[in-house]
């Protein structure tokens, strides 16, 4: 057993944990931060990927000893006093989600994404975000979503608040705007 | 699936990592960023008795400046070689090899040492040292220091001339003077996997035509190779289309590639040709 | 942008149509939700599956006494442990009334029959100790001949999958329309035809793949069980554990909490559920199962894995006469839940939107050492669209006709509906024409068509073709008659209950269970809309069979057409009992009263209203009730449709093949599909969305190879390609709507359609491009190195090396996909 100091969401935890412990074990089985979710066995689906010290990692490509004195940002911490993080937002508003088992690491691969490239082409976000596997959304609505994000997160469209995080404590199921209604 | 059980050591210097090394036991596992090891240690494959992670082996990673040389410390992240400006200006070829190297969330961890110490024959980044004659220092226990060519570096299948003990420290890039161009050309069926083939060119033009070649071919066999036939062909050839298609039908010349899902190797062999033309074509700016 | 909700104060929009953003997100985007695999019980005890790394082999020993004294061991259990109460994992479809079925243990007992199957579990106190002592297990197999490949199989003097049944052959079953009576006869046609076309297609071997690997939990309580699986048919499931293993039907409780997907690969009772049980009954212990994606790959079933011999006879105007399709379909060793049934429920299809006078189907269920095949998303239906669809290509270029000319030629006019097939479906409504139209609006046809006719003139590397797929399909499975008189062990209906809390929310139980379907959105407008009650006022519960006792599940695109239109009639219910609560409270007749946006009003008398809510609190109260009314407005209905509901559309694929190194790329991809009435186009365009990419995976990406030994070589993602965002195209979608007449609400199922209709588009389309160059068919997927062996040496690109790719060193090992041999070991062949 090896002690580890590491910091999630914003709380340090200490613990001891066996070196072989991934990270994403340790977040789910330790911590009880059961929202980063494991997809897979060879580092392919990204369902686990959180931000390690503020960048993007697929946590069961990383041992919890590696996160040591390191700062560890999940799913569970991106909301913030109640208010979507606008990439979560941008989510919901494009139904870029259907089952939502990869959102967790969508969200978080985006995000890291508009971080190192603000404002991406479609092509850029197709890209950026190739580390991770959805099954069910064929990806349009994901990539309509990481958009809508770099837009709102850039400043550039219409929005109510500053950057950063949207106010809308609850998420608000009102009619997305980019669909047209049913024709009969 | 987990990891079967190990000791975990996390030296901060090379010597401390060299100790570790030679006190690991019998099965001794260095980690650099662990994103082919871990895989292959979930999986079972691997079951080492000891990890040496070398992440806060600082001294290990960056690039810096060495005159004739642009040197790349074995743990500097495939994410830092992507936005370095030396590797830019000296070496873009490892740049745009790096960019396709599996996804964001791995290039942020995976190193470029540990890429090229892996030897894996899918691997991006083996056949670019091989097209650059990149030089691989080596420490041996006691700190001892050698350095090894590209050429003689990549040994078998997963093999290389690192020996029992021996770490590599960092890869020596030599600047190319003269008007050199370069081209990696890879080729997959989805984005965020290895190469079926790819190839690595590096072309030195002289008056409309092709003074020197070197190329570098992943997948084609156990290691990384050279495609020294079509190298040959091409020193000398004009810079049309027709003459690098010429010289490019023999890159597969002397390779031995394996059959498996993506490709039998007749396949393999077709697209080296392909591949290598227009890797050529490219880098000679065409 | 932030949506601001309409005032409250005016009349309310209809809900249904509106593009509502999902309900189900909030716990979803923000990780606050429960997947199987989360819970966690005081004192819970872990398993690990022990899987046969050989294809068939009979069990000689298994010694478990090591992993018995491993740390954190609790208990082991091999086959012998459970013989006597294990059963036989359920098949709930036999097709014909002498189908064999070998039986399906869930551990195996004496026998092992494909690579993955269970031979002993062990249950420790945690996940790793479990894991760790799966090695220690020492199994010995004494191997037997492996059966892989079909043709072979039904061949004179095959070996045996199962050495106590007496062929591979499982069943063989005929759909003859001459003999039904709705089509002339077959065999007459085709000696009469002027033109037959004939092809064999293979629909190759594909994994489900859903994101969420599977896990179960069991929580025994005295003699109550309660279990949490990721499954999509926890009724079906509670049914089927208490008859294979004898626990009293009401002693079962199965919870689906929220699941990551399934595309029918979770519609099954699965052999690690029965294990789960039987391990926590025999401990009295809770007990966790929770699976790794390698795992996943190899044991949950596999879908598809079909040869399809067509015949299509036609006169030389290109007026199609008959069809003929004799298939061979891959039950894998086992029969599961549905297996048998899943090309069945092609059967009907084949003759697809034409005029066939003649059609006959054939279908023989064969066993291979493989792991057993189920539904996979469309089930049948894709398959035989991409038969009808690609032999309409093929009857085309062999009257050297424009494939959509030939179409349009044999389609059903819009002005035909309803329209009985050959096959002997009444198909409901659509407009062909309509949506092919707008199809070729959305691609831009003519100018693609242009640049196709270019860079052949050119002899550009780079060409350029388009396919089509004009399809139906028949889904909302469906009225029980139908599901009755093809054998299928259940009905098709599904069960809707509405509860008015006092307060006036509402409650809405059905008995679909979702998992990424957007039921919590959908059924909350149909409710609302019915009910006049806020969307927001309406929760929806499902997925737990305390909760909703009565329900036939999610699959088969019936949620909406079966599932849903029980919520509105078993809201109309609740209108009619409120009315005789509201004439008595407004002292009026019945008939004088009005019931519009949530209230009644008495006809004529301004101001005399109640509305649903305040009617639900007078019933909650009961206080002043009229004579004789039992004091409660809930309602339940149970829906059992009369027809299957056809939705339709037509998909164009642009394709570009680089015909050097065999690569295809799809350039644009334009879809309009008929779903009837859309009650959430978001959700729609969402399922659209999802269905293109694995219909598109399927032509491109995915296959599950086994090696000559019988190993699945595609056993991680590294080599079962899943295709990412950057390895699909933008989608142009759009709709025509024609609404169907059997159910209440219109709607047709949207959840298969994309992943049915766009297969053939893609490989239609990559044929067009290289047709010129002497190439009529390529398998799927189309590899590039098949595509470029079809260019270059002919045929159908031929069969694949079987070795996994070197990524990892290989990671193909023993845990990952059964015997190390030198083909499977490395990573390639060296
Ligand atoms: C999903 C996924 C996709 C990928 N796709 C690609 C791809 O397309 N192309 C590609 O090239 N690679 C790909 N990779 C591999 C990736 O590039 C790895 O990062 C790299 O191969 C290994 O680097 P690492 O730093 O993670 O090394 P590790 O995994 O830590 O180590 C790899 C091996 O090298 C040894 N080693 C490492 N450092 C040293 C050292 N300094 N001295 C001696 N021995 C050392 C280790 O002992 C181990 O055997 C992919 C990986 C994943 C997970
Ligand atoms: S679980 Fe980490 S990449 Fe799949
Ligand atoms: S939403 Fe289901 S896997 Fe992405």
């Amino acid at each position: 057993m090896t002690q580890i100091n590491v910091r999630v969401d914003g709380v340090s935890y200490s613990d001891d944990v066996e070196p072989r412990t991934l990270l994403v074990h340790h977040l789910r089985e330790q911590l009880g931060k059961v929202g980063t979710v494991v997809g897979c066995d060879t580092s392919n689906c990204g369902a686990c990927t959180v931000h390690l010290d503020g960048v993007a990692v697929k946590s069961c490509t990383v041992l919890a000893v590696q996160a040591d004195g390191s700062e560890v940002t999940t799913i569970e911490g991106l909301a913030q006093n109640g208010t979507l993080h606008p990439m979560q937002k941008a989510f919901h508003d494009s139904h870029g989600l259907q089952c939502g088992f990869c959102t967790p690491g969508m969200i978080m691969a985006s995000i890291d994404l508009l971080t190192e490239n603000p404002s991406p082409s479609e092509t850029e976000i197709r890209e950026g975000i190739e580390g991770n596997l959805c099954r069910c959304t064929g990806y349009q609505n994901i990539v309509r979503a990481v958009q809508q994000a770099a837009a709102e997160m850039s400043g550039t469209q219409d929005r109510t608040v500053g950057n950063g995080h949207v106010s809308l404590a609850v998420v608000d199921t009102a009619a997305a705007p980019h669909v047209a209604g049913a024709q009969s | 699936m987990i990891p079967a059980p190990f000791a975990y050591v996390r030296p901060t210097t090379i010597d401390e990592a060299l100790q570790a090394v030679a006190d690991g036991g019998e099965d001794v596992k260095i980690m650099a960023g662990g994103q082919s090891l871990i895989p292959v240690m979930r999986l079972r494959l691997a079951a080492p008795e000891t990890v040496v992670d070398l992440g806060r082996v600082t001294e290990l990673r960056g690039v810096r400046d060495d005159g004739d040389a642009i040197v790349i410390g074995a743990m500097t992240t495939h994410h830092d070689v992507l936005v370095d400006p030396l590797v830019a200006q000296h070496a873009p070829l490892i740049a745009e090899a790096t960019e396709t190297v599996a996804d964001r969330q791995v290039r942020a961890r995976g190193t470029f040492g540990g890429a090229l110490a892996h030897a894996d024959p899918a691997g991006d980044l083996p056949a670019v040292a091989l097209a650059l004659d990149a030089e691989f220092v080596v420490a041996g226990p006691g700190g001892a220091r050698r350095t090894v060519p590209a050429a003689d570096f990549f040994v078998d299948y997963l093999t290389t001339a690192l020996g029992e003990g021996e770490l590599l420290v960092e890869v020596r890039i030599p600047k190319l003077a003269g008007q050199w161009g370069m081209h990696y050309e890879k080729f997959t069926r989805v984005a965020q996997a290895w190469p079926i083939v790819a190839v690595a060119a590096v072309v030195r033009r002289e008056n409309g035509a092709i003074a020197e070649a070197r190329i570098g071919l992943t997948n084609m066999g156990p290691t990384p190779l050279r495609a020294s036939a079509a190298e040959a062909a091409l020193a000398g050839a004009a810079a049309t289309p027709d003459g690098i298609a010429a010289a490019a039908r023999s890159a597969a010349e002397g390779t031995s590639p394996s059959s498996d899902l993506n490709a039998q190797a007749d396949y393999r062999q077709h697209l080296a040709q392909v591949l290598t033309r227009r890797a050529v074509t490219a880098a000679a700016g065409l | 942008m932030t949506m601001v909700e309409e005032p409250a104060t005016t009349a309310p929009a209809r809900e249904v149509g509106q593009s509502r953003k999902r309900k189900e997100d909030a716990r979803l985007i923000t990780g606050k939700t429960t997947w199987t695999d989360n819970m966690v019980l005081p004192g819970m005890l872990h398993l690990a599956v022990v899987r046969s790394p050989v294809a068939h082999a009979k069990i000689a020993n298994v010694d478990v006494s090591a992993a018995q004294q491993a740390p954190g061991v609790i208990a082991v259990f091999t086959g012998r442990d459970f013989a006597e109460e294990q059963g036989s994992i359920p098949c709930a479809w036999p097709v014909t009334p002498d189908m064999v079925n070998p039986g399906h243990p869930s551990i195996a007992v004496e026998e092992v029959n494909h690579v993955g199957e269970a031979v002993a579990v062990i249950a420790a106190r945690s996940k790793a100790a479990a894991m760790d002592a799966v090695e220690l297990v020492d199994v010995d197999y004494d191997q037997l001949p492996v059966v892989l490949d079909m043709e072979a199989a039904v061949a004179e003097e095959a070996d045996l999958c199962h050495d106590h049944v007496e062929s591979n052959e499982s069943f063989a079953f005929v759909f003859d329309a001459g003999e039904a009576g709705t089509g002339v006869d077959t065999e007459q046609v085709f000696a009469d035809a002027e033109v037959v076309v004939s092809r064999r297609f293979v629909q190759q071997r594909l994994i489900p793949a859903f994101m969420e690997p599977r896990a179960v939990v069991v929580q025994p309580q005295g003699d109550n069980y309660t279990m949490w699986s990721s499954t999509q048919v926890p009724h079906i499931l509670r049914l089927m554990l208490a008859m294979v293993t004898g626990t009293p039907e009401h002693k079962l409780r199965v919870i689906a909490p929220d699941v990551g997907g399934g595309f029918g690969g979770k519609l099954q009772v699965t052999p690690e559920e029965v294990i789960s049980l039987l391990v926590a009954k025999r401990l009295g212990k809770p007990v966790k199962w929770a699976e790794t994606r390698s795992e996943s790959l190899m044991s949950a079933h596999h879908g598809r894995d079909q040869i399809q011999y067509i015949d299509i006879a036609a006169d030389r105007e290109g007026n199609v006469k008959g069809l003929r399709c004799r298939i061979l379909s891959d039950m894998g060793a086992y029969l599961r839940l549905v297996s048998p049934g899943i090309p069945i429920l092609g059967a009907f299809m084949y003759v697809g939107i034409y005029k066939f006078p003649a059609y006959r189907f054939e279908c023989r269920g064969v066993f291979t050492n493989k792991t057993p095949t189920d539904a996979y998303r469309g089930a049948g239906r894709p398959e035989a669209t991409f038969a009808i669809e690609r032999i309409m290509d093929e009857l085309a270029v062999e009257l050297d006709m424009d494939p959509l000319e030939l179409r349009r030629k044999n389609w059903i006019g819009a002005e035909e509906f309803p329209f009985t097939t050959a096959a002997g479906l009444e198909y409901d409504s659509g407009d062909y024409e309509g949506a092919t139209q707008q199809a070729l609006q959305l691609l831009g046809y003519d100018e693609l068509r242009e640049e196709q006719r270019r860079r052949r003139e050119s002899n550009d590397p780079v060409q350029l073709g388009i396919g089509f797929s004009t399809f139906t399909e028949m889904c909302g499975l469906a009225p029980s008659r139908v599901l009755g008189s093809l054998s299928y062990g259940a009905g098709g209906w599904e069960h809707a209950s509405i509860r008015m809390l006092p307060t006036g929310k509402v409650e809405v139980v059905t008995g679909s269970s979702a998992h990424g379907q957007g039921h919590e959105t959908a059924w909350s407008q149909l409710v609302a809309d019915e009910l006049g009650v806020p969307f927001e006022d309406v929760e929806v519960l499902h997925g737990d069979t305390s909760i909703s006792p009565r329900g036939l599940d999610t699959y088969g695109s019936r949620s909406l057409v079966v599932g849903g239109a029980a919520v509105v009639n078993a809201a109309a219910k609740v209108v009619a009992k409120a009315r005789k609560v509201a004439a008595h409270l407004l002292e009026a007749s019945e008939d004088d009263l009005e019931f519009a946006n949530g209230s009644f009003a008495v006809r004529g008398t301004p101001g005399a209203t109640k509305s649903i809510q305040e009617i639900a609190l007078a019933t909650f109260a009961a206080h002043d009730f009229p004579e004789g009314v039992e004091p409660s407005i809930d309602a339940d209905a149970t829906f059992d449709p009369v027809n299957f509901s056809f939705p339709h559309g037509t998909h164009v694929c642009a394709m570009e093949v680089d015909t050097e190194t065999g690569r295809v790329e799809i350039r644009k991809y334009a879809c309009v599909d008929d779903v009837g009435t859309i009650v959430n186009p978001l959700i729609v365009e969402g399922q659209v969305h999802g269905g293109l990419a694995q219909g598109i995976a399927q032509a491109l990406y995915e296959e599950a190879v086994y090696d000559a030994d019988g190993n699945l070589t595609t056993g991680t993602f590294v080599d079962y390609l899943v295709p990412s965002a950057a390895d699909l195209p933008h989608f142009e979608t759009g709709h025509t709507v024609h609404p169907a007449p059997g159910n209440p609400i219109g709607a047709k199922g949207i959840g298969e359609a994309g992943c049915i209709a766009s297969t053939p588009a893609v490989v239609n389309a990559a044929l067009d491009a290289v047709r010129h160059l002497g190439v009529s068919d390529i398998r799927m997927p189309l590899t590039p190195e098949r595509v470029w062996r079809a260019i270059h040496q002919g045929g159908d690109g031929g069969d694949r090396a079987t070795a996994g790719t070197n990524a990892y060193g290989g990671a193909q090992t023993e845990t990952t996909a059964g015997v190390a041999t030198d083909a499977s070991a490395l990573g390639g062949d060296r």
